[in-house]
């Protein structure tokens, strides 16, 4: 036999991971430098799914840009929704009443919720738990039935509006939703009982992807993937914004900040986003979902549109121009949204349309991380690297 | 700090470099040169009074025709320990759309700087790895100019080309009766 005396060679290894791969999340493409089973290089690749977003919204009014920001983070689009139309509203110098502010503080912790679960379900699937999956789709369609209940939308509801939110809720869809909250608790332990301790999922978990919380704050990495490096950020109580200021809600942190501890961090915020609806349920107030001053930025009632003059015109000159009561300026209004903080930039030069709309967009910074958190790692734990980050290439690619 | 006090410390230290503070419905921007544009970050960064060391954003804005600087790079900045904000902007010419990278200071700002890049033109000095990154490599122009039509450039872009011209020849293999 010749040869085999000879000292095995080895050599690098390019691997092109995605566009196309169940486990990016997206299409995301990795080109991967492996030395055996070590990553040595990483390179993310985005932009596959690239509208230009921020360039479109130029070209539209404020009111014509709401349904793009739909489009961003898609699982989780009312969130999105929110922040948008408070950039505007504060650009305008105008509040939500009360009871809008509750709806909208409601809504946005089960899109939470919902976008949690995704990742809870992915995360999991693609580190081998297939079970997590099924179970908690489960709940995600309950929410999602809710959703449609709410405003007829499933995914893309478009359903807050600039200074308040478009329709009122019904007691029945509260009482649903009450009852969604009084049984959700029992299912996340039902989760947890499934992979909490289990041998696999801990060693694939703790101890990978650790990153430091200097570090962390130095990257601008935001949500719970800052928080599980001990950080304690979180929008929602550093610039309460809607109802949250009048809610009581706890902030989990990590301590490690690796893969596991990131896990954690958004279990927990599950439990508290339960409770956060629930609260907002029961101190709900009564009166309208629109800000009087309204008028001026949202198209009139339709019914009121084809009986009566004034709203037509309202209705014409809205859409044609814009809300004409922009004033001159610039807003950077940030919002904690499932994925870490959203931040609407928005340019105004006192027409109806913006001037600049910048979408900071979290899974775009979290993406930025991924060299970091992959180099000098195995090939097995880039899969587990991505899904901890939590992305959505909608809103990384805009 | 009160936004407007930054502001002030800013332009104590830095008075020549500040051109002008303004502020809207309590935010506060500082427009600066874009000379000694790492020197104030690192400054921001460390001075212990202020201490920003949270980069939230980073983006360009194109101001043709309406401001004497066309583009602007627009920092905005947070101290996660005292818990102020702060929005800096950095004057950036047309004729020489460059300016430095700050990159050193916050690792985070590689990819805004890139996307910066991409979508204004405005070349970063000193960024590790300075390439396009939400279009393609080979595409012509920068989208988010103001001059750059919102319906796309005349010519059509080479790759996209290249995918009908696959797709055709992939037809060979459709499903015939």
């Amino acid at each position: 036999m010749e040869g085999v005396d000879r000292p095995l060679e080895t050599r690098e290894l390019n691997v092109s991971m995605g566009p196309q791969h169940p486990s990016t999340h997206g299409v995301l493409r990795l080109v991967l430098e492996l030395d055996g089973e070590t990553v040595v290089k990483c390179t993310p690749y985005v932009g596959y799914l690239h509208r230009g977003v921020e360039k479109l919204a130029e070209g539209m009014t404020y009111l014509q840009a709401l349904p793009l920001t739909d489009r961003l983070d898609y699982i989780s689009s009312m969130s999105n929704n929110v922040g948008y139309c408070l950039a505007v509203e504060r650009l305008f110098g105008i509040e939500a009443p009360d009871r809008a502010k509750f709806i909208r503080t409601m809504v946005c912790e089960m899109t939470r919720i919902s976008s949690h679960i995704i990742w809870i379900a992915t995360h999991a699937l693609d580190l081998g738990a297939m079970t997590v999956f099924l179970y908690s789709f489960r709940e995600r369609e309950w929410l999602l039935d809710l959703f449609e209940k709410l405003c007829g939308a499933r995914l893309t509801v478009s359903y807050p509006r600039i200074g308040g939110v478009r329709n009122d809720v019904s007691q029945e869809f509260l009482d649903s939703l009450y009852e969604f909250t009084e049984q959700f608790p029992e299912k996340i332990e039902e989760y947890e009982t499934l992979i909490d301790q289990n041998r696999i999922w801990l060693g694939r978990t703790k101890g990978i992807g650790v990153i430091s919380a200097e570090e962390a704050i130095n990257w601008g990495l935001s949500g719970p993937v800052l928080r599980g490096s001990g950080v304690d950020y979180d929008v929602r109580k550093r610039f309460p914004y809607d109802a949250y200021d009048r809610v009581e809600f706890d902030v989990p942190i990590g301590k490690n900040g690796d893969v596991y501890d990131r896990y954690r961090c958004r279990m927990e915020e599950l439990r508290q986003s339960n409770r956060i609806i629930r609260q907002c349920i029961e101190r709900m107030p009564r009166g309208p979902v629109m800000a009087p001053d309204a008028a001026k930025f949202t198209l009139p009632p339709k019914e009121r549109v084809l009986a009566d003059m004034e709203s037509l015109i309202h209705h014409f000159v809205l859409i044609t121009k814009g809300p004409m009561a922009a004033p001159e300026g610039e807003m950077y209004v940030a919002t904690e949204v499932p994925k870490g903080e959203l931040g609407f930039y928005i340019v105004s030069d006192g027409t109806g349309k913006p001037y600049r709309m910048r979408v900071r967009a979290p899974s775009f910074v979290h993406a930025s991380l991924l060299p970091r958190l992959c180099e000098g790692s195995l090939v097995a734990d880039v899969v587990a690297n991505i899904g901890t980050i939590d992305i959505v290439l909608g809103e990384c690619d805009r | 700090m009160e936004p407007l006090e930054i502001a002030e410390r800013i332009r104590e230290r830095f008075p020549e470099e500040v051109v002008a503070v303004s502020e809207f419905r309590g935010q506060v921007s500082v427009t600066i040169r874009k000379g000694r544009v790492v020197e104030i970050c690192r400054w921001l960064h460390d001075e212990p009074e202020l201490r920003f060391d949270f980069l939230k954003d980073l983006c360009g804005v194109d101001y043709l025709g309406r401001k004497p600087v066309r583009f602007e790079v627009v920092y905005t900045l947070y101290s996660m320990r005292h818990r102020h904000m702060i929005r800096l902007k950095a004057e950036v010419g047309e004729d020489d759309p460059s300016i430095d990278s700050v990159v050193p200071v916050w690792i985070g700002a590689g990819w805004h700087e890139r996307e910066c890049y991409d979508m204004y033109g405005i070349v970063f000095n000193g960024h590790p790895d300075l390439r396009r990154i939400l279009m393609p490599e080979d595409w012509e122009g920068h989208p988010l100019r103001k001059d750059y039509p919102e319906k796309g450039p005349e010519r059509e872009w080479q790759g996209f080309r290249e995918v009908l011209d696959k797709a055709e020849k992939l037809k060979e293999f459709s499903w015939k009766e």
